[in-house]
């Protein structure tokens, strides 16, 4: 079991917490010892597993899951500890990776109880982790929901604002969503094999078996959907994001919106499109009108928000959107596209919130409109701020432009006119986008300086540095060679499009 | 041809931008700008050599039987969306990426020294280097294209440089607004153009791999435009409100076009974008970017012929456009206004022009293809002479510290060197002979005159105006009245020697540029074609700019109250023309407040109000049952077992009375 | 006389009765347990009677009762336990003045 790679993804954080449990509280030197050691040792091992991964493909193993690994866990529900990943959950599994390494260097001055902060920090890393390397739906909602608990506690306590609330608000919606989730994947399970079957929760062998019929895919779709959907903040249960997001503090907001809200959209091709396709096709038509929906409403919100986070947390519903919309085009273009989406998200809005955090550090106000030319106070965080705004309005070069162009292209391949004007109503968000970029670029980190006592701030810090420097990298690198990711992902679909094309007969 | 100047071609300009984006703080501004001028100097010098091997080698590649050939000199996949949309990145070398190349290294090459000067005591002069680099590679890459997606690509590249130079002083709120507004039009723009992309490259790729469009990318150019019948044919089944599907593709790129060439009505970014250091507007905003629509639209040209009503449509757009600008630039005071919009008119004579061409044989028509040849020929000496303007308004400025014409006048005498330059620049945007405007209008006015007389009546009377408001602006900076401030005290006087030389070889390059035959080297089909000049079209407009100059002599040589009067006569037009004729108001008022206000708002108010009050709803009303059943649970253990014996009866009972 | 089941269910239910009106009405908890103690005896004689009279050839109920007789005592010593304490606490064995659990 040990000499599986993958169960390190989640030993690793749990050895972080065991190492945090036994430093001093106050012993800062100690936590960020193990905080720093633990993510370099996670991204090692992530990037380790995506050049071994190529390897493997590139010698022509054609496996759908590699690294594939099965141990009971419970014999009465035939619940296994199953473990698994193509090449879609890799790539997740390096984002998550540098997600933490680079919220680890965010949170470098965390106050109050740093370890108490760490601990919880590394619970949703395992979760996370976890979610990805399973291909067992039952262990995969296990982690999901070990991931989610966390939050809680990270906003209530560690938060700003109305902590109490929006970690209330955020927490019960989640909650919600995950009680549709658990009906959906229990009503899987009960008709995961033929009659007299041996019942599984492990996701390749239900996809074998194929046995679920059209009645009952269509509900079991609509569950699982709504309730991944609902961390993938679809229009309309995405009003958790704004108040989490806003009141969450930096590394938090940073995993939560660069990893966590990936587990959404994972979670739907994985389970709900993966799992029921006939259903899929039958019924993709309403969650396209909602997160079409999504896609525009989250954009012209933005528009108008003065609080940065608002108007972080609403992109985020624009571009998650975009992700769910990718993936409900079920076809393999539109779907890489959505892949690239949740990569390019993950790491431009954890960019971005890493960001806000450390101009809220120094100006102690997220409001646009006690700001102003910051670019002459803080050039280095100002800079980075408008590269993470183009890469949030798709400037070709970063991985936005990548994953939305691959998004447009994919989707203008559904030939109805039903799709085609969703299509373009999507598009019309690049405008959009850069409405509320260049607003916001244009108020906080161009023009004079609103406040007089901004003057005495400092720039970035070497851990703010290393955090930023760390994402826009990533950014680029995949702006820049886009093709291997592009195929990579392509590969991984295979499956999923068989199975589409099955049910369609 | 040999790949690795190709690449340097790209790659210096680029790695020029990462050496001063990112080591430029720890730089100095000397070594900066040596870099940033040696780096564009041999981006220049190889660019030269590319261009003249290509027109002048005779090599069995770039010619043959006297044709001159198109060629990817590479072109590598980036990203691949399917087995037939594969994004390819890659250099196209063909006459008028060729004619570009030398256009946008020289005009960029003069730039960068010109700034040495100019921007010599600005603060970010190496931040200003890097956003000059940045852009030189994109425009480099954008004209290079060997496919409508790559240019899209460096499209998009263009047009963030543009807004990073716009905004380069982004302590000034004007700059910040103009970069933004420039940015977010042409963005609009280029969503016309992505969705003409997404259709067009769609219906292509549905045709067999192995169809008569080949399995080729359908991006690429060389592909679309080498079977235009075929796209046709592939597009014809179609049709969308009463156009076929290949009419609505050209039309919705074209629109991206004129979002960058700010053709009507989507003009309005370009005045603004003056705001950017003078030089940046010489490079971007008159002599490259700006033509990046007439670039696309030759680019296109045999797809573009085959639907005739998509043409008709860039020269309606195009001839009012031009009409349009000419008669605002007669009533600005900013005289950088005056060249931005003289600028826009001369960018719609192209559109006029390529819209005026034919991509085969017509009767009666002696040359079909003259209008394409003559729009890319003026592109050439417009480029030049619009550059010259533009650098010229920036010795002024330099000089007065003014924009506007109102705080100069007699200033021939303080700065010889920039009169004689801007008057050469005056003279060939005039289509005076012999300089170098001369020789394309009246290429141009042949090519409208030869599709239809209207077309070439409406531009020559657009060319009048051309010549009177640019010798207006010439008189009222020059001559006029002196300044009185020039007496006592501060004397403008002419730039420093990066300045003036770069002035003086673009005035020699105007003088002589219309001598270039330019025929032989660019034509639509690449056979060679040899100019005439077509005697009464010459005489016509050499007579209507004398005409106009002489109305500009009169009027503005000396000071007078005949302005005055003229403007009195009928005062609301004056102002309107002035005012742009309330473009700017319009857009206004439609972003802030139809769409801020109205639509923006009303989101983020439903979004808080309804969908978020409902989930609020939800927990109220869970809160609402429980504080009112609380008072259930007194804590009176007697209460309770009073109350559960309650229930066990009436459930006994209702038990009792359903079995019965 | 022939004893039927009948002569033992009233007494039963009878004992049943009396133990809830008490266990309602009293105020001193040592009464109310008392009265607890009365339902659990009916209760008691209930299963011990059926077992009995029903199913003549099994133990179930008998065993049960005996067990529940044991838990009973148990739980009446926690209960008095408990209620020492709340005298201690409070001065009285009143079941009104112990109304702290509530919401």
């Amino acid at each position: 079991m040990f000499s599986n790679i993958l169960i390190w993804f989640v030993i690793v954080p749990v050895l972080m917490m065991a190492g945090l449990a036994c430093c001093g509280n106050g012993n800062m030197k100690a936590i960020r010892g193990v905080m720093v050691t633990g993510s370099i040792v996670l991204l090692a091992m992530a990037v380790w597993l995506v050049v071994d991964f190529l390897g493997l493909r590139a010698s022509g193993v054609a496996d759908e899951m590699l690294y594939a690994g099965s141990w009971m866990w419970y014999k009465p529900l035939n619940i296994h500890l199953a473990v698994g990943v193509d090449g879609i959950s890799v790539l997740m599994i390096l984002l998550s990776a540098v997600i933490v390494f680079a919220g680890t260097f965010a949170s470098w001055k965390i106050n109050p109880l740093p370890k108490n902060f760490f601990l919880w920090f590394c619970l949703l890393s395992t979760g996370v982790f976890g979610f990805f390397i399973s291909i067992d739906m039952f262990t995969m909602f296990m982690f999901y929901e070990v991931a989610l608990i966390p939050m809680y506690l990270l906003i209530g306590v560690w938060g700003t604002g109305r902590k109490e609330y929006s970690a209330m608000k955020l927490t019960l919606m989640l909650m919600g969503g995950s009680a549709f989730l658990m009906l959906g994947l229990l009503g899987i399970y009960w008709h995961s094999a033929p009659e007299g079957g041996q019942l599984t929760w492990n996701i390749l062998e239900i996809s074998h078996n194929n046995s679920i019929d059209a009645g009952w895919q269509n509900l079991l779709f609509c569950f699982t959907f709504v309730g991944f959907g609902v961390l993938g903040a679809m229009f309309p249960f995405h009003t958790w994001s704004p108040d989490g997001h806003a009141c969450a503090p930096t590394a938090v907001s940073m995993l939560h919106a660069g990893v966590l809200m990936k587990l959404g959209g994972y979670g739907c091709f994985r389970i709900a499109i993966f799992l029921l396709p006939s259903a899929a096709q039958e019924l993709a038509w309403i969650f396209i009108v909602l997160t079409g929906i999504s896609i525009v409403y989250g954009a012209f919100s933005a528009c108008v928000q003065t609080d940065l986070k608002y108007i972080n947390a609403y992109s985020s519903v624009s571009h998650c959107g975009m992700v769910l919309f990718a993936i409900l085009m079920l076809n393999k273009t539109a779907m890489t596209g959505g892949i690239l989406q949740m990569l390019s998200h993950g790491l431009m809005t954890a960019l971005f919130f890493a960001l806000i955090g450390m101009i809220y550090g120094r100006t102690h106000t997220r409001d646009i409109r006690q700001m102003g030319g910051l670019m002459k106070i803080m050039p280095y965080l100002g800079v980075c701020y408008m590269i993470a705004g183009f890469a949030s309005l798709g400037l070709p070069g970063l991985s936005g432009f990548v994953a939305e162009m691959t998004i447009f292209f994919g989707a203008f391949e559904n030939a109805s006119l039903f799709h085609r004007v969703f299509v373009i109503a999507a598009t019309t968000s690049i405008v959009i986008t850069a409405v509320y970029i260049l607003r916001v670029v244009g108020k906080l980190i161009l023009g004079p300086v609103h406040d007089e006592h901004h003057l005495q701030l400092t720039d970035a810090s070497w851990w703010e540095r290393l955090s930023t420097v760390t994402l826009i990298l990533c950014l680029a690198g995949i702006g820049f060679f886009p093709n291997w990711i592009n195929e990579t992902i392509q590969q991984s679909f295979v499956p999923i499009i068989n199975a589409l094309n099955l049910a369609a007969v | 041809m040999d790949i690795t100047l190709p690449i340097l071609i790209l790659a210096i300009p680029f790695l020029m931008f990462l050496i001063l984006g990112i080591g430029g703080v720890k730089m100095s501004r000397k070594l900066a700008g040596v870099l940033g001028i040696l780096g564009m100097g041999s981006v220049m010098t190889l660019s030269y050599v590319v261009a003249l091997t290509y027109f002048f080698s005779g090599d069995a590649a770039f010619i043959v039987d006297g044709v001159r050939q198109q060629l990817q000199v590479f072109d590598v996949t980036w990203l691949a969306f399917t087995d037939r949309l594969v994004v390819n990145i890659g250099f196209l070398l063909d006459p008028i990426s060729a004619m570009m190349l030398v256009v946008i290294t020289t005009i960029s090459f003069m730039v960068h020294l010109y700034s040495w000067g100019y921007m010599e005591h600005e603060p970010g002069f190496q931040r200003y280097y890097a956003f000059l680099s940045l852009f030189s590679f994109s425009m480099l890459g954008l004209v290079v294209a060997t496919n409508i997606f790559q240019m899209y690509i460096f499209w998009e590249l263009v047009g963030v440089s543009s807004y990073l130079l716009i905004g380069f002083f982004y302590k000034l709120p004007s700059a910040v607004s103009a970069s933004k507004k420039a940015f977010i039009v042409t963005r609009f723009a280029d969503l016309f153009m992505l969705i003409g992309i997404l259709v067009l490259s769609w219906y292509v790729s549905q045709t067999p791999a192995d169809g008569p469009l080949g399995g080729a990318s359908a991006f690429n150019f060389m592909m679309l435009n080498s079977q235009p019948t075929n796209v046709l044919a592939s597009t014809l089944g179609a049709t969308f409100m009463g156009g076929s599907v290949l009419t609505w593709a050209m039309i919705l790129i074209f629109v991206g076009g004129m979002g960058k060439s700010a053709m009507m009505p989507l003009h309005i970014w370009l005045p603004d974008a003056m705001e950017g250091p003078t030089p940046v507007s010489a490079l971007i905003h008159a002599a490259t970017m700006v033509v990046a629509g007439v670039y696309l639209v030759a680019r296109f040209f045999p797809l573009y012929c085959i639907v005739p009503d998509s043409l008709t449509f860039i020269t309606v757009v195009g001839a009012i456009t031009a009409f349009y600008a000419a008669v605002v630039a007669c009533a600005q005071i900013d005289i950088k206004r005056v060249l931005a919009f003289s600028t826009i008119s001369q960018i719609a004579f192209m559109m006029v022009s390529l819209g005026c061409a034919y991509n085969e044989p017509v009767e009666g028509v002696h040359y079909s293809g003259l209008g394409y040849m003559a729009s890319m020929f003026h592109l050439f000496t417009h480029a030049m002479f619009k550059a010259l303007l533009f650098l010229g308004a920036g010795a002024l400025i330099h000089a007065v510290h003014s924009n506007n014409y109102t705080s100069m006048g007699g200033l021939r005498k303080y700065m010889p060197i920039t009169h004689w330059t801007f008057l050469i620049g005056c003279l060939a945007i005039a289509g005076i002979p012999p300089f170098s405007g001369f020789f394309s209008k009246d290429e141009m006015l042949a090519a409208m005159f030869s599709r239809h007389w209207f077309w070439g009546a409406w531009m020559t009377m657009v060319a009048g105006l051309t010549a009177f408001y640019m010798f207006r602006l010439y008189y009222l900076i020059f001559w006029w009245e002196e300044n009185p401030e020039y007496k006592n005290g501060h004397k403008p006087h002419d730039a420093p020697w990066q300045m003036s030389l770069p002035l003086i070889i673009l005035a020699a390059v105007s003088c002589v540029a219309g001598f270039i035959p330019f025929g032989e080297l660019v034509t639509f089909n690449g056979e060679p074609y040899h100019i005439h000049i077509e005697a009464p079209v010459a005489a016509t407009s050499i007579t209507v700019a004398v005409l106009a100059i002489a109305l500009a002599t009169v009027m503005y040589r000396k000071k007078n109250s005949m302005p005055e009067k003229m403007k009195n006569i009928w005062p609301g037009l004056w102002t309107a023309a002035n005012r742009r004729f309330y473009w700017d108001e319009m857009y206004q008022w439609v972003t802030h407040t139809v769409i801020f206000g109205c639509i923006c708002r009303g989101i983020a108010w439903f979004d808080r109000h309804i969908i978020d009050g409902t989930m609020d709803g939800l927990a109220a009303v869970t809160q609402f049952c429980s504080v009112k059943i609380k008072g259930m649970q007194s804590g009176s253990v007697q209460t309770y077992v009073a109350w559960y014996l309650l229930g066990a009866i009436l459930l006994g009972a209702i038990t009792w009375i359903c079995i019965l | 006389m022939d004893l039927n089941i009948f002569w033992y269910l009233v007494p039963s239910v009878i004992m049943f009765a009396a133990g809830v009106y008490g266990f309602i009405t009293r105020k001193n908890m040592i009464a109310m347990l008392i009265s607890l103690e009365l339902i659990l005896n009916s209760a008691d004689l209930n299963f011990v009677v059926f077992n009995r009279y029903l199913f003549p050839g099994s133990m179930e109920g008998m065993i049960f009762t005996l067990f529940a007789i044991a838990i009973a005592a148990a739980e009446t010593a926690i209960a008095i336990s408990i209620i020492i304490n709340i005298y201690r606490e409070v001065g009285n064995s009143d079941v009104a003045s112990v109304k702290q659990m509530r919401f």
